[in-house]
């Protein structure tokens, strides 16, 4: 079994402020992670590499620095970790990213496609639905869980819904994108880390994949920023141990207070 | 020496401050009041290598240096003391004198296992009459054949009851004084071995400091580790690398303290304002601030010594005592800045200033680091 996971170097928005004047995010002196939804991806992959021997390849667009989450992938247990960086692939919104990045998967081989639901910064989950839709692949977002079949080379997947969950099946190839909070990522080994640095991140440049320069960077993206503005935390709510006869009670004054009703 | 870290040592930090984040503090509190050994807390380290950091991979260890094995130790000890000691114990006092002094199938047997983490190590020195006067051995090791014959009991041994593999240093010819001492590999199976009374201590609480007894304990000669009549340098030596690795756990203890006491200091409020906005408070931090960051050059500079060959015994005596009496300042001005809070157990500043007091004692005291450099300025 061959997997590719896409991950993405993202400030840690737990960090990160907003210019309240701009309304753009304040970088300076935020430390970059590996996206938390991509790295429980990525555990999912390494799951599979125990169980199956799968091969494990990672894959990032970005910054040339980016190359940091590439080894710590490499320590966490991967075999292959491609960074595809260019100037021209600057300045891209989410399609022009997913162009790029499937143009360099047509060029791997692969049963699974794994990306985060979505990145901490731009919360947008299109990047991974994207890539399966330019790849015409079978996709299921949301994945909770997820087993492989070796007979049939199938895999049934748990998708989280916002009632409850789906159970799935896809054959390989396919796209699944994943949630961080199914998994518990496993920690670099230390020998990972000694010998992250000895072991090749391929760098990849534009001319790599076979895309057409108006589908990628900043020419390839019809999106633009508007606003930027950090969420709003809703207060904690109050609790009430009440019996069931006492909480409609207690509903219904606290509608009316609020004149809802 | 450079002082910045290098890529893998970056890299090395974030996963072992997550670790001891995640892992190690939720723990810390209750491995202390219930004086437990975190067993949990020891698979979950040998799982991703941390119990055999400097072991090379041809022994089955991570190939790390020991400034990575230093990083290892200062971060679990920043967030919990136990679980320092119980690596530096097993790395230092029990991989490291069987890596540097072993046969080659003394490596192949024990290192595989140790670093691994299927085995713990520990390492007896200390017995009721010879603490810093180490030579003064009155265990006793006798030819028999094929076997050596031991006999009498060691005190105050870090990981004793959890331990699989000990270290231990014993009187082969009474007559020849510190000549006349050697080391021994003694496995927990063997006969005539068994492990006394544990310890109610102070601090390091979770830690298993246990007595070791002898009483006619069989052990083959193959055991016998490095040259007959050789034991007493090679427990010095193997006292030189763990100094550092316990200079690490003060640092980390004294860091720990640190961290508490800038987050506390910002939240609490005296007199309408935050007590770190007196100038009282700047100043002595500063002051702190300053040793910790000194202590963990000498700890730094220590290891790259060790990991360079250059001879570092003085350079580990002055770390040790340096970090030593600097978590015990640092732990307790903790308390105090932490007014009656700090003197219970809802803040961990009490368990830190209790932990701190140990690394002014163990694998020789302050007054004995103050001797090793000395006898190195007027040798």
């Amino acid at each position: 079994m061959k997997i590719v996971v896409c991950i993405k170097q993202v400030p840690d928005t737990t960090e990160v402020k907003i210019n309240p004047q701009t309304g753009t995010l304040i970088r300076e002196g935020v430390p970059s992670i590996m996206n938390p939804d991509d790295k429980g991806g990525l555990e999912y992959a390494l799951q599979l590499k125990d169980q199956y021997g799968a091969h494990v390849t990672v894959i990032t667009m970005g910054l040339p620095q980016a190359e940091d989450i590439l080894r710590e992938a490499l320590a966490m247990g991967v075999d292959r970790a491609i960074l595809l960086t260019d100037r021209k692939l600057g300045g891209a919104d989410t399609l022009a990213t997913s162009s790029a990045l499937a143009g360099a998967l047509r060029t791997l081989d692969f049963d699974l496609i794994i990306s985060g639901r979505q990145a901490i910064d731009g919360d947008t989950a299109q990047v991974g639905p994207q890539i399966a839709e330019h790849l015409d692949l079978p996709q299921v977002s949301y994945m909770e869980d997820l087993q492989f079949d070796e007979a049939t080379k199938t895999f049934t997947i748990r998708k989280q819904t916002e009632e409850g969950y789906q159970i799935l099946q896809m054959q390989a190839p396919c796209l699944v994108t994943a949630l961080a909070s199914s998994v518990k990522p496993r920690y670099m080994s230390v020998n990972g880390i000694v010998t992250a640095f000895d072991r090749e991140v391929e760098v990849w440049g534009a001319d790599r994949i076979n895309v057409p320069e108006d589908r990628i960077g900043k020419t390839g993206s019809p999106t633009s920023v508007f606003k930027a503005f950090p969420k709003q935390l809703k207060p904690a709510g109050e609790t009430f141990e009440v019996s069931p006869e006492e909480a409609v009670e207690l509903i219904v004054n606290k509608l009316k207070e609020k004149h809802i009703i | 020496m450079d002082f910045s870290y290098t890529k893998q040592e970056e890299l090395f930090l974030q996963m072992i401050r997550e670790f001891a984040e995640k892992e190690v503090k939720p723990l810390a509190a209750e491995v202390d009041e219930e004086e437990r050994f975190p067993m949990e807390t020891v698979e979950k380290m040998a799982k991703i290598g941390l119990m055999g950091i400097p072991i090379p991979t041809q022994y089955g260890g991570a190939g790390g240096t020991n400034i990575m094995y230093g990083m290892a130790v200062e971060e679990l000890s920043r967030v919990c003391a136990t679980t320092g000691v119980i690596l530096s114990s097993h790395t230092s006092l029990c991989c490291a004198p069987i890596l540097e002094s072993g046969t080659e199938e003394q490596k192949q047997k024990y290192l595989p296992k140790l670093a691994s983490g299927e085995w713990i190590g520990a390492f007896g020195l200390t017995e009721p009459n010879a603490g810093t006067d180490a030579a003064g051995q009155q265990t006793i090791a006798v030819e028999d054949g094929d076997h050596w014959v031991l006999n009498g009991s060691k005190i105050f041994i870090t990981n004793g009851s959890y331990a699989n593999v000990f270290i231990i240093i014993a009187m082969t010819d009474k007559s020849l004084g510190t000549k006349g001492i050697s080391a021994f590999i003694v496995e927990k199976t063997d006969p005539g071995f068994s492990i006394g009374k544990k310890e109610k201590k102070m601090g390091i609480r979770g830690s298993a400091t246990t007595e070791l007894i002898f009483e006619d304990c069989r052990i083959p000669k193959d055991r016998q580790l490095g040259q007959l009549g050789k034991g007493f340098g090679l427990a010095m030596k193997t006292l030189d690398g763990g100094r550092i690795g316990i200079a690490c756990q003060a640092l980390g203890i004294a860091q720990g303290a640190m961290d508490e006491t800038v987050k506390y200091t910002k939240e609490r409020k005296q007199f309408g304002r935050s007590i770190s906005q007196f100038q009282n408070t700047q100043f002595q931090m500063a002051d702190l601030e300053t040793k910790v960051q000194a202590a963990r050059l000498l700890c730094r500079s220590a290891h790259y010594k060790k990991d360079h060959g250059i001879p570092y015994s003085a350079d580990a005596a002055m770390a040790k005592l340096f970090a030593a009496e600097t978590a015990m300042e640092v732990t307790t001005k903790a308390v105090q800045f932490h007014g009656g809070y700090g003197y219970t157990r809802e803040y961990p500043v009490e368990r830190m200033m209790r932990d701190a007091k140990i690394t002014e004692i163990y694998e020789g005291t302050s007054e004995v680091q103050r001797m090793v450099i000395a006898g190195k300025l007027f040798k």
